[in-house]
């Protein structure tokens, strides 16, 4: 599709388009170049508008982290791991642990990132993302902890996003959850001191001085696992997984997040230039439960080849 | 659907006393005060100014929106204010008629009990129009929350958003008398009006949510966007009163 533009014209752009390289045309006029591929139902890289790009996720990308994932929808790329540290629970919720999402945007990431100040949408989707991952209930926090009041962990979530080409929070979402379901907790035992100590496998294998205080809980039940799909609307087209240069061009975003048991989580739209009506939002609703479907496949698929492994 | 009790005595869809002053300080080219109840937000305008800031598209007009929190320094729920509001501004802003140009929209929050974004994007409004910066139409905020039980209430106070299974922030058009011509973005069936210009929800604080495994629906979140309409046509009203009991005769006014 990418001569698309061939062919002269005859459009109500007056007509450059039959003379000029289709770079230059995509270029100079972005939006012109954009529309008549929407016309003919089609995006410049030849996807459908419907249509998400391929969705790959490597877990334990990481070795020295508790838990690992590596996630790239299209060029899209995030890195996430979580290290796990003991701590002492508040005293307001004594039987429950802790997590700390953080976003970093390094100047690697985008030519719109400078080193030294740091990207302006990565604290928003930091807040984002932690408020989907608390909210949607995905992570009972009273797993987290190990002794009543004494001992819980602390989970630091930090995702580095290593290639941003549009979609930036469905990437982060999902590396995020690829990750935690990754996360493999440590043993812990109780040293003389009396202080919560994380013991290495090969104290567990051996004969351990101490037994582990969380000997038969070594992973993390995932409630309802969310998901998220990011759309542009324009005009009446509705373009699913934007990149990075649709973005830029298109400007509304609506962000829709479903958990796997069917519930709305976040509808996130912040401005933009078009409206969403009822009718709209319920066509997002209904492509982002297509892509949960899609992305909760491909997660089960990445569990099963790691354990093969 | 059930009555919900307040604790200040409100129906589930009355709004908290609505107030709005302008043209309160002096070297601001625009200011608003805009208070919901006990929530009150002192906005300021300065631009357009020349020039045009980095990764912003020097042929429009650009926006910056600068929160202060009633004390402390800003943190990420502020950066995310700031970037919804810029946002949401944008989009109601005629960008192409001063290129090149920056107009920043200071926040100050006075005070906060409760759907304080939706009073902050309120009251940027009101501010934006004093300076007399071009706008397409003004957009109307609104808080709804989901309580417990699963009802709606508009408009809650800080009390009553932290007893919340989550909430909503909707931004509206305010569009009955436009002097644009509808553009094609229009759809038939729906006014303009009912358009979503910005939407943010919020799950709730983790403790409450595991005790309930509870979450904002599909439906009930359509149901909140119903209730969310209805009460921007009355802020909407509410503003267009407010400014006409402002705004010295003007014959190009429409009524």
């Amino acid at each position: 599709m990418e001569s698309g533009n061939g062919g002269g014209g005859g459009g109500k752009e007056g007509d450059l388009s039959g003379e000029m390289e289709v770079d230059a045309y995509r270029r100079l006029f972005p939006l012109r170049f954009y529309e008549r591929h929407l016309l003919e139902s089609v995006r410049p890289d030849a996807r459908p508008l419907a249509h998400a790009r391929d969705t790959s996720l490597a877990l334990g990308a990481v070795a020295s982290a508790d838990g690992s994932a590596l996630a790239k929808i299209g060029c899209t790329t995030m890195l996430a791991g979580i290290k796990l540290e003991v701590m002492t629970p508040s005293t307001d919720s004594p039987d429950e642990g802790c997590i700390a999402i953080e976003f970093y945007m390094p100047p690697i990431c985008s030519p719109i990132v400078r080193p030294g100040r740091p990207a302006e949408v990565a604290p928003v989707i930091a807040k984002q993302l932690s408020d989907v991952i608390l909210s949607s209930g995905m992570i009972n926090l009273k797993e987290l902890s190990l002794i009543s009041g004494k001992a819980a962990w602390m989970a630091y979530l930090d995702i580095y996003c290593l290639d941003a080409d549009g979609a930036l929070f469905d990437a982060a979402l999902l590396s995020a959850v690829a990750a935690f379901s990754h996360l493999h907790l440590p043993h812990v035992s109780v040293n003389d001191d009396g202080r919560v100590v994380t013991m290495s496998e090969e104290q567990v294998e051996g004969k351990p001085a101490k037994e582990p205080v969380n000997q038969e809980r070594r992973k993390l039940t995932l409630n309802s696992i969310p998901f998220s799909l990011t759309c542009i609307l324009y005009k009446k087209y509705i373009l699913v997984d934007p990149t990075a240069e649709e973005e830029s061009i298109m400007e509304s975003l609506v962000t829709v997040v479903l958990d796997t048991s069917g519930r709305l989580v976040s509808l996130y739209k912040p401005g933009g230039t078009v409206l969403a009506y009822t009718s709209t939002i319920q066509d997002c609703v209904a492509l982002a439960r297509q892509r949960v479907k899609e992305l909760r496949k491909i997660l089960n698929e990445a569990l099963v080849n790691m354990e093969v492994d | 659907m059930m009555e919900v009790d307040r604790d200040d005595g409100r129906s589930p869809n009355q709004l908290r006393p609505l107030a709005c002053s302008r043209n309160l300080l002096n070297r601001a080219h625009g200011s608003a005060r805009w208070s919901q109840g006990n929530t009150i937000v002192l906005a300021a305008v300065y631009g357009p100014k020349a020039g045009t800031r980095k990764n912003e598209n020097p042929e429009k007009a650009s926006i910056e929106a600068i929160w202060k929190p009633k004390t402390g320094q800003i943190g990420k729920p502020e950066r995310e204010y700031e970037m919804i509001l810029k946002r949401t501004l944008q989009s109601i802003c005629v960008l192409t008629i001063h290129p090149n140009t920056i107009t920043s929209v200071i926040l100050q929050v006075i005070n906060d009990d409760g759907s304080l974004l939706p009073c902050a994007i309120n009251a940027a409004c009101a501010a934006l129009l004093d300076a007399g910066i071009p706008l397409k139409h003004l957009a109307v905020a609104v808080c709804c929350g989901l309580t417990e039980s699963g009802s709606v209430i508009l408009d809650p106070t800080k009390l009553e958003e932290q007893k919340m299974q989550g909430f909503s922030y909707l931004v509206f058009p305010n569009s009955a008398h436009t002097v644009l011509l509808k553009g094609p973005s229009q759809m038939d069936s729906e006014p303009m009006e009912h358009g979503v210009i910005t939407s943010v929800t919020h799950g709730v604080m983790p403790a409450i949510l595991l005790a309930n495994m509870a979450n904002i629906y599909v439906d009930d979140y359509l149901h909140s966007l119903e209730r969310g309409r209805s009460a921007s046509a009355k802020i909407s009203a509410f503003i267009r009163r407010s400014l006409q009991s402002q705004v010295p005769d003007d014959p190009s006014k429409v009524k």
